[in-house]
């Protein structure tokens, strides 16, 4: 066998976050393929002749969409502190920090659940705006329960004594700011422009 | 942190058979799950292609239906999602799998437990998914029920997919030896990453697209995104070109690798190749806009700017990725001047280019609208093409590697005249379609059954179309033939082959630098690399000496 000289064990790449980078890429290239898709159904429903896109008699309601897009803002600097406190070993407010987003994810995933209650929108009765905002927002329900799991997982590892982890905790970090980019233009293509 | 691992000897060496089996269910050894990817793929191409000859063969009379109409749906469908999703995709990422962290000088995959996680979603998903399809399911079924299955199955098969394809895209950015850097990075692994973050984007938009048309058809309402047909018209995107272009992408990485260890050179211009494989990429736009990206029909007609409209994203979705494809195989083929020696994973390789050339540049053709082509068989050619091309590289991947996976060669003799074999039989199978597309021959089986079985009018033609439709089955029946003998080839290799040493080509990257069959943690010391060929360095240094 040849034998090439040796190294030592190589400096950590930064693994966990360049693979939540790319799971955060194939979750933009999900919802952007079905905002994408919205898109081109509501201007089809816009060109016909007395076309209407939300189905008549349906009201979105504003008021939890917008709180979620705000909650996101919290979400984003707890999961930050959370980063700020592990870089300094500091395990209560890591604790916390990771503790409170997943706090604010649960409420998020809550309002999503109230404006599908509210909205009372049959998928059948609906027609395909009701099969397109259900994809989307089914799928973001999804994303934001994984969200959600990911800083439970975090917070256990870090809790447990894994204090040394900090690259997961930035990776989780990582993960809500993706969301809340994305969450952003679900806002501003299903809830806003309708 | 980081995810490699060092792993204990595995208690299925000495274990029971229970032992073994458990071992391999729970492995998380990158050449296991490659290896169970290539299995599990391998044999479905069996099953793959016998159904593809079978609707060849259903074409020779163009006017009356042998084989039970009903069925008809159903062996197209799985023709069609088959070969694409259940053969030659898992067949990539299973070579992949195997073979990237090796080259890269890692003890490891990145997130191993992903990637084989990963593979037993693709399993039960493809898996429900052909069940669904023979239940009279699949894209155009009669059975509703077994149409959500489907969408479902292969909803769960590509999610599964695209987990092992982000541990594979990870263990290239961040898994390399010493001193690799991304220009320093084998072909075969710079090709993988490529195709990787091509398909992080295509196969995600696929997924949301399923998940819709899952929905529109669970709950039918007044819309164009409900019934059986829409699968086919919507998802489509992802079963055809330019989304399976970016399939092709590892075919020229591996054929670059097979032909630096046939000539014992280093390969120049190695940024250029890098490049002409990157530019592929572009092909993934294609997949982003979700439908067909075409020059207009009565183009002359059209005024400046409608042209400019057409050319851009006509240019940018298939002519740069064929630039790429025939930059690469003309850079790559320009280092077969040096007088190689003749291998059978050569060979494979630049027959799998050839015709992945022959694809690219029919993806590309078929989609301008004055071509007349649209809507013809003239796509599933180059598709064929392209699919045939990722069959034969991935042979030639197994005879290269696979003395690093079971420590044994394959026959070169017995190897050599298959590639020839398999290669006719993909020609066959695919240039008679794309001749045939021209003469107005539809793409589709569907018209046959919106006739009924009374007065069925398949298509209609002036034209020898029996001659074009024999030659594809036959084209067809040879790919099977020449599959099975590979596999038998590579079974009696595994079990009774020519021991292999290890370095048994003379290659010249970090693979090579490991004992045949590698140990399960690959390494036993992590080295340093001070250039693309390591293992080139160290014996030309030893002959200087």
């Amino acid at each position: 066998m040849l034998a090439l000289p040796s190294a030592p064990a190589p400096a950590p790449r930064r693994q966990v976050i360049v693979g939540t980078a790319l799971v955060g890429g194939a979750a933009m290239a999900i919802v952007g393929g079905l905002l994408a898709l919205s898109l081109r159904m509501r201007k089809a429903a816009l060109d016909q002749a007395n076309g209407r896109w939300v189905p008549k008699g349906i009201k979105v309601p504003m008021v939890p969409a917008n709180t979620m897009l705000l909650a996101l803002v919290p979400i984003c600097i707890f999961a930050q502190w959370a980063v700020y406190s592990a870089k300094r070993n500091d395990k209560p407010h890591t604790g916390l920090a990771l503790g409170l987003t997943g706090l604010i994810g649960i409420a998020f995933i809550n309002a999503q659940a109230f404006i599908w209650n509210q909205m009372h929108l049959g998928i059948v009765k609906g027609g395909t705006y009701a099969v397109m905002f259900y994809s989307i927002t089914g799928v973001m329900a999804a994303l934001a329960v994984a969200g959600v799991v990911f800083s439970a997982v975090t917070a256990f590892r870090y809790l447990g004594g894994r204090t040394t982890d900090r690259e997961v905790v930035s990776a989780h970090a990582l993960y809500w700011y993706a969301y809340a980019v994305v969450f952003a233009m679900v806002w501003f293509v299903v809830y806003v422009t309708k | 942190m980081t995810t490699i691992e060092a792993h204990a000897p595995s208690a299925a060496h000495t274990g029971a058979p229970l032992a073994r089996v458990a071992d391999w269910v729970t492995t998380t050894d990158h050449k296991k799950i490659g290896r169970l990817y290539l299995a599990t793929s391998a044999v479905a191409m069996l099953g793959a292609l016998v159904v593809a000859a079978l609707v060849a063969l259903e074409r020779i009379d163009a006017k009356t239906v042998t084989l039970p109409i009903e069925s008809l749906t159903q062996l197209f469908s799985t023709y069609r999602f088959g070969l694409t999703f259940v053969v030659a995709l898992p067949l990539l990422v299973g070579a992949g799998i195997a073979v990237v962290p090796l080259q890269l000088g890692a003890r490891s995959l990145a997130f191993p437990r992903l990637a084989a996680t990963g593979y037993w979603a693709w399993l039960v998903g493809s898996g429900l998914a052909i069940v669904a399809i023979c239940a009279n399911g699949g894209p155009n079924g009669g059975n509703k029920r077994f149409v959500d299955l489907f969408t479902l199955g292969a909803v769960v098969a590509i999610v599964g997919l695209v987990a092992s394809i982000v541990a594979l895209a990870a263990s290239v950015l961040t898994a390399r030896a010493p001193g690799m850097n991304m220009r320093r990075v084998p072909f075969f692994s710079w090709s993988i990453l490529v195709m990787s973050l091509g398909l992080l984007v295509a196969l995600p938009i696929l997924v949301g697209d399923l998940l819709v048309l899952f929905a529109a058809h669970k709950y039918p309402s007044v819309s164009e995104l409900s019934g059986n047909r829409a699968i086919s018209s919507w998802a489509s995107f992802g079963f055809t070109q330019p989304t399976t272009i970016l399939f092709v992408i590892p075919v020229f990485g591996f054929l670059a690798d097979a032909v630096a260890t046939a000539t014992h050179q280093r390969l120049k211009p190695r940024g250029a190749i890098l490049a002409a494989i990157g530019l592929m990429l572009t092909a993934v736009f294609g997949a982003a806009v979700q439908a067909p990206v075409v020059i207009r029909t009565h183009f002359r007609g059209l005024s400046g700017g409608q042209k400019v409209s057409d050319l851009l994203p006509y240019a940018l979705v298939h002519v740069l990725p064929l630039l790429g494809a025939f930059l690469a195989l003309a850079l790559v083929a320009a280092g077969l001047r040096a007088k190689p020696t003749v291998t059978a994973p050569l060979v494979f390789g630049l027959f799998a280019a050839l015709l992945a050339v022959l694809g690219t540049a029919g993806g590309a053709l078929n989609h301008i609208g004055d071509a007349g082509l649209v809507g013809t068989t003239f796509e599933e050619g180059a598709w064929l093409a392209l699919m045939y091309a990722v069959v034969l590289a991935t042979m030639g991947a197994v005879a290269h590697w696979g003395p690093k996976w079971w420590g044994r060669l394959l026959p070169l003799k017995a190897t050599l005249p298959l590639a020839l074999l398999g290669f006719l039989g993909a020609v066959l199978a695919s240039v008679p379609m794309m001749i045939a597309g021209f003469a107005d021959q539809p793409g589709a089986i569907f018209p046959a059954v919106e006739k009924g079985v009374d007065g069925v009018v398949k298509f209609n033609y002036s034209g020898p179309h029996a001659l074009w439709n024999t030659l594809s089955f036959i084209g067809h029946a040879l790919v099977l033939l020449t599959a099975l003998a590979f596999l038998a080839l590579a079974v009696r290799s595994f079990a009774k082959g020519e021991r292999a040493g290890d370095d048994p080509w003379n290659g010249q990257t970090l693979e090579w630098a490991t004992t045949s069959p590698a140990p399960q943690d690959n390494f036993a010391d992590l080295h340093i690399v001070a250039s693309a060929e390591p293992l080139l360095d160290l014996k030309t240094n030893r002959s200087d000496a």
